[in-house]
């Protein structure tokens, strides 16, 4: 009966709570000594790693938690719900955040100099918006968080490159905005034929009234604004251009987890709002499985086109989230499966690629993935992360990325569309002609370059983070059964289950 | 019988937002100078609110605010008056808070392009970016390897 069980009641809220009031903060400490912010930050993310571990470990236990705000009662006031799904993507926000905030420390200096104390306060502040985003249950606060995300993902774009990022930010903006209007619309539309706000209630009120077209026009605003969110392939665009351009850390963390938490949200829509099976009957899933397998190609036919590094993780990503969306557009259990899978795996290969990215550039100012002869003698540890995450993501057997792509390939066969077993091979092969590019130079680039290269390994702050991140790799490749058997498999049942498809 | 205009008139709120979105909409695609996109962002939205606030209103409705609250009375009152829906002017007051935060964000970001390019046209800024970095094509990595050979 002491101070900890007061707070134990509110661990839920407190996900969000943190990072806001240590963001808000931030500038404070950075005024107090200017190397502090970085163990702040720190300090911060732990503390939600701790927090978000403990709640999953409450939902695993002991069901569902509903908090509700200010002890209002759910339609009317405002609930933020925890169950398996966004426990789980809870988790990953606050690790991979955890790592990156612990890899920031010398290349935040080096890219953003004079202004680490501000880009801190914005990266707590992203990874509030993030977490609100993944946790609540009303509608509308959900709006809100993706705004905080947004605006804050704009900035961190924006402190990279001169000029290029700047010019990126303000794309992602008019991207970002017609996107965030669209779900505004679509929660309007929901809000005028529900009368609520709150998303499990409003799963339970719209089976009733799906003959109204309102509803229908909604589904079709949230996919689209979601689509844009998430840079599914022909709404793109501003993808490459913000990934590259952002800071290294900033472009680890997004790639991570912006688009993850956009393809929770969608997940969260499609099956917790409306349900699945009015998304299949509309044909949504038919739409989005398509849309999905076209990226998957696009992206990694475009990845080879690419000399950037980062330029090339990012069209990567492109065809990665297409991967997770085919799982969700199968809607079998095993291919949700798979989709679930690959937003954990995602987060963990491409955060390693991108902090490799950023670890060379640290050294070697060097992007251009044809100037990295030698990099394997020079940076050994470095570059043989970058070969673990780039195994994982061509999806050699023994690392996470196999794993979560024989559940796709399983689940299409499953749904009987061969056509997707093929699409996810050939974008395998892909995938190793754009990396083996990168390992041709790193360790068999031109010979008598080689000779007179010296180690000069990445700082430690960077190297610990990349090789837990490689560690985590190899270590779910081989054992990924239990968390598949145990949190994974019910999740997509639960997924389907929950609008009771036969 | 009723014909178009009079299907047009009786919601004729939800078609001029609908006007109003499509113009910053199109603003937002086809400007090209970076301030008129912003200017069609902030259409688009205020189109949004304009639809949140119309949702709201209902035919004889007055504020929702509850008369007589001192007096003790106004349980007996609370019935018969017909209020307009005050969530959605709640909502919107949030949206409009975002989007004043978005237009201020966007506003900052133009004027550091603006310093960078000494343009806000959006060719010219694409036209400036191409000149100053060369994209690495199979040519430059010719050159790259090429040099390397020559050392």
């Amino acid at each position: 009966m002491t101070g900890f069980d007061l707070i134990a009641t509110h661990l839920p809220v407190l996900t969000v709570v943190i990072p806001l009031i240590a963001g808000f903060l931030t500038p404070i400490v950075g005024w107090i000594d200017r190397r502090l912010p970085w163990y702040w930050v720190m300090l911060a993310t732990l503390v939600i790693l701790l927090i978000t571990l403990s709640n999953l470990a409450t939902v695993i236990n002991s069901g569902t938690i509903h908090y509700k705000l200010g002890g209002w009662n759910p339609p009317f006031g405002i609930e933020y719900v925890i169950d398996l799904l966004n426990g789980f993507v809870c988790l990953i926000i606050a690790f991979i955040g955890f790592m990156v905030a612990i890899y920031s420390k010398e290349s935040v200096k080096k890219e953003v100099p004079g202004k680490t104390t501000q880009f801190y306060t914005v990266f707590l502040l992203l990874i509030t918006g993030l977490m609100g985003m993944t946790i609540t249950g009303d509608i509308f606060n959900f709006y809100v968080f993706l705004e905080i995300s947004s605006l804050t993902a704009y900035a961190l774009i924006a402190m990279g490159d001169r000029g290029d990022g700047v010019v990126a930010s303000f794309n992602y903006l008019i991207m970002g905005t017609v996107a965030a209007s669209f779900i505004l619309l679509g929660i309007g539309y929901l809000y005028a034929v529900t009368g609520t706000l709150n998303m499990a209630d409003m799963h339970n009120l719209l089976p009733d009234i799906y003959e109204n077209k309102v509803v229908l026009a909604a589904l079709a605003f949230f996919m689209a604004g979601f689509s844009i969110k998430v840079g599914l392939f022909p709404l793109h665009a501003w993808l490459p251009d913000a990934y590259t351009h952002a800071p290294s850390t900033a472009s680890a963390l997004i790639a991570g987890l912006m688009t993850k938490v956009g393809v929770y949200a969608m997940i969260r829509f499609m099956f917790g709002v409306f349900t699945p099976a009015f998304v299949i009957d509309v044909n949504m899933t038919e739409i989005l499985t398509w849309a999905a397998a076209l990226a998957i190609i696009v992206g990694s036919v475009l990845a080879i086109a690419q000399s950037d590094i980062k330029r090339m993780l990012a069209y990567s990503s492109i065809s990665q989230i297409g991967y997770i969306l085919l799982g969700f557009g199968l809607v079998n259990v095993i291919g949700i499966t798979g989709g679930l899978l690959h937003i954990m795996n995602h987060a963990f290969m491409k955060c390693a690629l991108f902090l490799v990215a950023g670890a060379v550039f640290y050294k070697t100012d060097i992007r251009n993935i044809y100037q990295f002869q030698g990099l394997g003698k020079k940076m050994p540890i470095t570059t043989t992360v970058f070969l673990i995450a780039a195994l994982s993501m061509i999806g050699v057997p023994g690392t996470v990325g196999f794993t979560s792509k024989w559940y796709l390939a399983l689940g299409s066969i499953e749904a009987d569309q061969w056509i997707f077993v093929a699409v996810i091979l050939v974008s395998s092969l892909l995938n190793i002609v754009y990396f083996w590019r990168i390992f041709d130079n790193i360790w068999f680039g031109h010979p008598h370059e080689i000779e007179n290269i010296k180690r000069d390994e990445a700082p430690l702050t960077m190297l610990i983070p990349m090789v837990i991140l490689a560690i985590l790799c190899v270590f779910f490749g081989f054992f990924s059964g239990a968390p598949i058997e145990h949190i994974f498999e019910p999740l997509a049942t639960t997924l389907l289950g929950l609008g009771g498809v036969p | 019988m009723t014909g178009i205009l009079d299907v047009v008139y009786a919601e004729y709120n939800y078609w001029i937002y609908v006007a109003l979105m499509m113009i910053g909409f199109y603003a937002m695609i086809a400007k090209k100078n970076l301030i008129k996109k912003v200017i069609g962002a902030n259409i688009f939205q205020t189109a949004i609110f304009l639809f949140y606030v119309s949702l709201a209103d209902i035919t004889g409705g007055t504020a929702p605010i509850l008369p007589h609250v001192h007096g003790g009375e106004h349980v007996e009152h609370a019935a018969d008056v017909i209020y307009t829906n005050p969530v959605p002017h709640c909502l919107i007051l949030t949206a409009i808070v975002v989007s004043v935060s978005t237009t201020a964000v966007a506003l900052a970001l133009i004027i550091r392009i603006y310093n960078e390019y000494g343009s806000l046209d959006e060719d010219v800024i694409l036209a400036a970016r191409k000149s100053l970095q060369p994209e690495f094509s199979e040519y430059a990595r010719q050159k790259s390897v090429d040099e390397v050979s020559r050392q």
